[in-house]
């Protein structure tokens, strides 16, 4: 399975957010993206995810089932963590577990241990803490199986032990045969990462002498 | 796909009970106009009871209007949009689910209560089953077209005066139908079995029609 993208254009309104990107991701690979703020990695991300349409391009899974759509086979991990305050922490995963097409008690309890939430199952999302609630956003990675992962700084609010476990659990799905692209201002720890470095292409109106 | 469906259908449903705003204020809010009526009209109670049936379904109207924004706002805003566009359901499911979750939570709940206030109204007593069939089968067209006001104005601030300009016009069919319904059998003017089923056809029409747009709005929305 690979991850394909060609001559990728974004465009918001009439500028260009990203210009003539080609790139490939294989499973087994990671690719981070990085680039100063503003440089188009959430858009690129969205784009990824099937949120945001390219202006033109390409952006298509080899190796799947041809009626299979990168969208329907990505998880996508955003700056909000897609938690609902007054549900527990298991009644949001269960949700997303059944809504993404799981079921299985057993698994939201095992994502739930491994994000190390296994305390706060009862608790609302409203009184867990800003670094609880992203583990728990990112427990949703964990109840549904889908090959490609789609994180936008996941790191954020996280404290160094949970980075160190988010390095491993994308360590761990690559290594399974996953594919892992994440926005990021820090490294995760990625043993087989690449990195491709996003830079805002050059406007028309400024190119022009 | 049918498993994601009743998730999502039973998940906005659990939110409604437990977090109970948006019921509670629609409600209250219809309690409250009806209330006020007969103080603004004087206790002609033959008055009343003519105006009845109208001003029972326009109440109902503004009453779920104030609930409509409400529809896709907290998923937008918490990011669960994302993520429900990413699931295997299409997004016009997304759209119908949420909406007929809207409908079972707020269109039924202020159908319910539409007999009692018709108390208040000196309603016609052969008025009353009438009455709340032609509510029970108008109310879907509220949530479904409604819903397409909502993913609209999702991010429009203060899009609660837009959304309103947006839908109203398109409740003037249901308004005209359903009261029409009621008012001749009041009346005994006949053609109520045609207005009924007129009714029914928009409400029919609305569940398909509603969901596409919705999703091509939400669509919009989320790039």
């Amino acid at each position: 399975m690979k991850l394909v993208v060609e001559n990728l254009r974004l465009e918001r309104g009439a500028r260009a957010i990203v210009a003539d990107l080609t790139f490939a991701v294989a499973s087994g690979e990671a690719l981070l993206l990085t680039g100063a703020n503003g440089a188009g990695k959430s858009t690129l991300l969205r784009a990824l995810a099937g949120l945001f349409t390219p202006a033109s391009g390409t952006i298509r899974l080899d190796g799947l089932y041809s009626e299979a759509t990168v969208t329907e086979n990505c998880h996508f991990i955003g700056h909000h963590n897609g938690l609902k305050s007054s549900l527990t922490a298991t009644e949001n995963l269960s949700f997303w577990s059944n809504y993404l097409g799981t079921t299985g008690a057993s698994r939201v309890a095992t994502a739930l241990d491994r994000m190390q939430l296994a305390s706060l199952e009862a608790i609302p999302a409203a009184y867990m803490s800003a670094g609880q609630k992203r583990r728990l956003g990112l427990a949703r990675l964990l109840v549904a199986e889908r090959p490609v992962w789609l994180l936008d700084e996941p790191t954020v609010s996280l404290d160094q032990a949970s980075a160190r476990l988010l390095g491993d659990l994308v360590n761990a799905h690559v290594a399974s045969g996953g594919i892992a692209i994440a926005a990021t201002h820090l490294p995760l720890g990625l043993t087989n990462a690449r990195e491709l470095r996003l830079t805002a292409p050059l406007r028309t109106s400024e190119a022009a002498p | 796909m049918m498993q994601s469906f009743l998730a999502l259908v039973r998940r906005d449903l659990g939110l409604a009970v437990r977090e109970g705003g948006a019921v509670g204020t629609a409600l209250g809010f219809y309690l409250i106009v009806v209330t006020m009526l007969p103080l603004g009209l004087g206790p002609d109670l033959k008055q009343l009871g003519r105006i009845a049936p109208g001003m029972l379904w326009i109440a109902l109207l503004l009453a779920a209007l104030l609930s409509l924004a409400r529809i896709f706002e907290s998923d937008d805003e918490d990011g669960s949009l994302d993520v429900l566009a990413t699931g295997s359901l299409p997004l016009e499911a997304v759209a119908a689910a949420k909406s007929l979750a809207h409908w079972i939570s707020t269109g039924i709940p202020l159908t319910l209560l539409a007999p009692l206030l018709g108390l208040l109204l000196n309603l016609d007593l052969d008025a009353y089953l009438p009455l709340v069939a032609t509510m029970l089968v108008g109310t879907p067209a509220i949530s479904f077209l409604g819903a397409v006001g909502a993913a609209l104005t999702l991010k429009a601030r203060r899009g609660g005066l837009l959304i309103a300009l947006l839908v109203l016009p398109l409740f003037i069919p249901t308004l005209i139908f359903g009261i029409s319904a009621v008012t001749s059998i009041m009346l005994d003017t006949g053609g109520s079995r045609a207005a009924f089923l007129i009714l029914s056809a928009i409400s029919l029409g609305s569940l398909v029609i509603g969901p596409i747009a919705s999703a091509a709005a939400l669509r919009l929305q989320l790039q």
